[in-house]
């Protein structure tokens, strides 16, 4: 199956836009990812493991929390697995807040 | 006899319905619907990227009274996107530019403005007097002020975001939707959003997006259609690709849910995990400033200037550096000689301090930060650099 890397994040994944992995359940889609992609790993779990609050995974269209069986839920070839991060930007000039400017 | 009862049935000046025809000839809208977006009073944080085509389509719609609430100064970086704003509107306050374009485009809009940072001490009473909150702006700690104060005043906070050549639209707020905390109950700590080697947005996507914004607007007034309630509405501008993802309430939402924890606003840059107005993320390392390396370059002194921007970057402008991208920098220290004098450089410094202290870490002793990066060079050392 595929998994959608949103643009801020595909940095993390090799440029790619998406990434095809195989497996079951969307935890072990999730694994796949992030063992082949580590640098993703801080970026959508938290140091105790937990999915990060402001990283939303969807599959096709629904978001993962409100699935009955949640990561665990089993997933097939044709499924689209999305990770949906927040973004900010809207004003885009380089925030004077201090958390955008990197560059 | 037949104008007064004309007059007695309409709060349309002669004017007004020969302005508003096209919207008065269809059923969707007609007459009812343009006196409700007569008696409409909608509030638009921000007038940048967002706000600008949000506003202007708003006003031109006929939307009876508008509030607009910005701080900042139009900028030659803002011209590309932000289309309420002209060339000669350089260095003129935003509010002030905004508002004499919507005058000129509608003069039957009222203006309310508000030339001020939304905070948590003035958000509930400038909330107050309006009906709908447009979400325009660009920062976390102000998405969230702005969805803690909707939620509390009962107001729809029509959403929208962009990132690049992505767009996210949404209505939250409304009495049986989620809202945006529903969504993304916290934001992302501060050292985790892309940098902005990977930033900029191409200018029509804040165009698309804040028109997606005004439609709901406009329909949430009219009370027609199916607004984007419990919808995560994805642009793709790239790929010209729409997509929708089902948003659901959360119970447990600490704004919105049945226990609820946030019953007044609280500091959103704390929130944020924001500190100061600087906050700055740069670690300490070695610098040096402009002058001096300018000064070592002419003297013929070995010198070995290393630029971590991306190659898109290098093409704007540059220092004749070598060019290894942050990210890649771990993977290719190999090339870089630790015996020589190094200089790391970026667009304003802060990208190559993180460089700076990588390759101290990593056992370079001779290296330093040029300070203010390429900005600060063209400040300094030779205005004919452009900044960007």
């Amino acid at each position: 199956m595929n998994i959608f890397i949103p643009t801020p994040l595909r940095q993390y994944a090799g440029k790619k836009d998406a990434v095809e992995v195989n497996a079951t359940t969307v935890s072990e889609a999730l694994k796949q990812l992030t063992s082949t992609h580590p640098d993703l790993k801080r970026h959508l779990y938290t140091d105790d493991g937990k999915l990060r609050a402001f990283v939303n995974v969807y599959l096709n269209d629904e978001d993962v929390r409100y699935l009955a069986d949640k990561e665990q839920t089993r997933v097939n070839e044709s499924d689209q697995l999305s990770i949906i991060p927040s973004i900010a930007g809207g004003r885009t000039e380089i925030s004077k807040l201090g958390n955008f400017e990197i560059g | 006899m037949a104008s007064s009862t004309l007059a007695s049935t309409s709060t349309l000046s002669k004017e007004e319905i020969l302005r508003y025809s096209r919207h008065l000839i269809m059923p969707e809208v007609g007459l009812d619907g343009q006196q409700k977006l007569k008696a409409a009073r909608v509030l638009c944080i921000g007038t940048g990227g967002l706000g600008s085509p949000l506003a202007l389509y708003l006003a031109a719609a006929g939307v009876g009274t508008l509030g607009l609430v910005d701080f900042d100064v139009v900028d030659f970086t803002n011209l590309q996107r932000q289309v309420i704003h002209f060339t000669s509107d350089v260095g003129r306050p935003k509010l002030e530019s905004a508002s004499e374009k919507i005058a000129a485009i509608n003069p039957f809009v009222e203006l309310r403005r508000f030339e001020t940072k939304l905070t948590s001490e003035n958000a509930l009473d400038i909330f107050r007097d309006f009906d709908i909150v447009v979400d325009g702006t660009d920062n976390f700690p102000t998405r969230y002020l702005v969805n803690d104060a909707c939620v509390l005043t009962g107001k729809p906070n029509v959403y929208g975001s962009i990132f690049r050549f992505e767009g996210q639209a949404s209505v939250f707020g409304a009495p049986e939707g989620p809202c945006y905390r529903c969504l993304y109950p916290e934001p992302p700590p501060p050292g985790l959003v892309p940098s902005c080697a990977e930033g900029g947005v191409l200018g029509i996507l804040p165009g698309l997006v804040g028109i997606i914004q005004a439609t709901e607007t406009i329909k949430l007034i009219l009370g027609k259609g199916n607004p984007l309630v419990g919808r995560l509405l994805l642009v793709d501008a790239l790929g010209m690709k729409f997509r929708e993802l089902k948003l659901r309430k959360n119970p447990e939402c600490p704004a919105c849910g049945t226990h609820r924890t946030v019953t007044k606003l609280i500091d959103y840059q704390e929130f944020c995990g924001i500190r100061g107005e600087e906050a700055p993320v740069t670690v300490n390392v070695p610098e040096i400033q402009p002058e001096e390396l300018k000064r070592r370059l002419d003297a013929k002194e070995d010198v070995f200037v290393l630029d971590v921007r991306e190659p898109h970057e290098y093409q704007i402008c540059n220092l004749n550096g070598y060019l290894i991208p942050l990210g890649d920098l771990p993977k290719r220290v190999n090339e870089l000689d630790s015996s020589r004098e190094i200089v790391v450089h970026c667009r304003s410094g802060v990208r190559s301090g993180k460089a700076v202290d990588f390759l101290r870490q990593a056992g370079f002793t001779k290296v330093k930060n040029l300070a203010g990066g390429i900005l600060a060079w063209s400040d300094k050392v030779d205005p004919n650099v452009p900044k960007y």
